[in-house]
């Protein structure tokens, strides 16, 4: 996790596309400037970037599932909770499953657990569009090189 | 069975806060009853649940911002409706 360049996980460990669901995993670094506004002498991973968490391991599951044809971009998010508190150094092990594949959305139901607790979890759509050019889909390609992104399932999928 | 046209409405109504009663055959979903692309994504879903369907909104757009269609024929709610019709045919053809 590099909260400061907004990578928000850091591996993805399971893309199964007959279930259409996604396994990651993060871990919240022990020191970043974000922890020292949020909050002073008591850090806490803002709940924000944990529904990012959950949104970017979606967002992996929806570009598998449309053969990276399409990015998706966070539209809306629905029965956001946030059920217990993150700390810095923490393991998070973050699951989606795809609801619906529509024309030009998406909608996951998404989940983050910490040591089996189930910490947050939400309800999240995504806005499909082509990749507006070459240069974001490279770095897109390139961030799934980093996660681990199984390009081979894509073919057999 | 309820028709086609009172599940879409019921689901605008549901979906957007819209009075059930303001919302007729001849409403445009975006010039009447106000809708955003945002919401319809939210109608979008529920009308591809209820009906087992995938509209396709992208084809639908792409034919608007080509010219070669107006919103009137997929926006309206009766032609949204006759379209969700053909597509349900369509499945089960």
């Amino acid at each position: 996790m590099n909260l400061e360049h907004f990578q928000l996980i850091d591996r993805i460990v399971d893309l199964d596309l007959a279930q259409q669901t996604i396994r990651t995993e993060a871990r919240v670094p022990t020191a970043s400037t974000i922890f020292e506004g949020h909050f002073p002498g008591y850090p806490l991973m803002p709940g924000v970037l944990l529904i990012e968490a959950m949104a970017q391991t979606s967002g992996w599951l929806v570009i598998a599932v449309t053969k990276f044809s399409r990015m998706p971009f966070f539209a809306a998010l629905k029965e956001a909770k946030l059920r217990s508190f993150v700390a810095p150094g923490q393991s998070l092990s973050l699951s989606a499953k795809l609801l619906h594949e529509g024309s030009g959305y998406a909608v996951t139901k998404a989940d983050i657990r910490c040591d089996g607790k189930l910490t947050c979890n939400a309800e999240i759509t995504f806005r499909l569009v082509e990749f507006p050019n070459a240069e974001f889909r490279a770095s897109m390609e390139k961030m799934a090189a980093i996660l681990e992104f199984p390009m081979g399932t894509l073919a057999h999928g | 069975m309820p028709s086609t046209f009172d599940t879409v409405a019921n689901i605008i109504s549901e979906t957007c806060d819209i009075p059930r009663d303001t919302i007729k055959p001849e409403s445009h979903a975006i010039n009447d009853l106000g809708i955003d692309s945002l919401d319809f994504l939210d109608i979008a879903f529920a009308i591809d649940k209820a009906f087992g369907i995938k509209m396709p909104l992208e084809q639908w757009t792409q034919e608007v911002n080509d010219g070669k269609a107006t919103t009137e024929q997929y926006f309206q709610l009766n032609n949204l409706c006759t379209r969700i019709d053909e597509l349900v045919a369509a499945k089960g053809a």
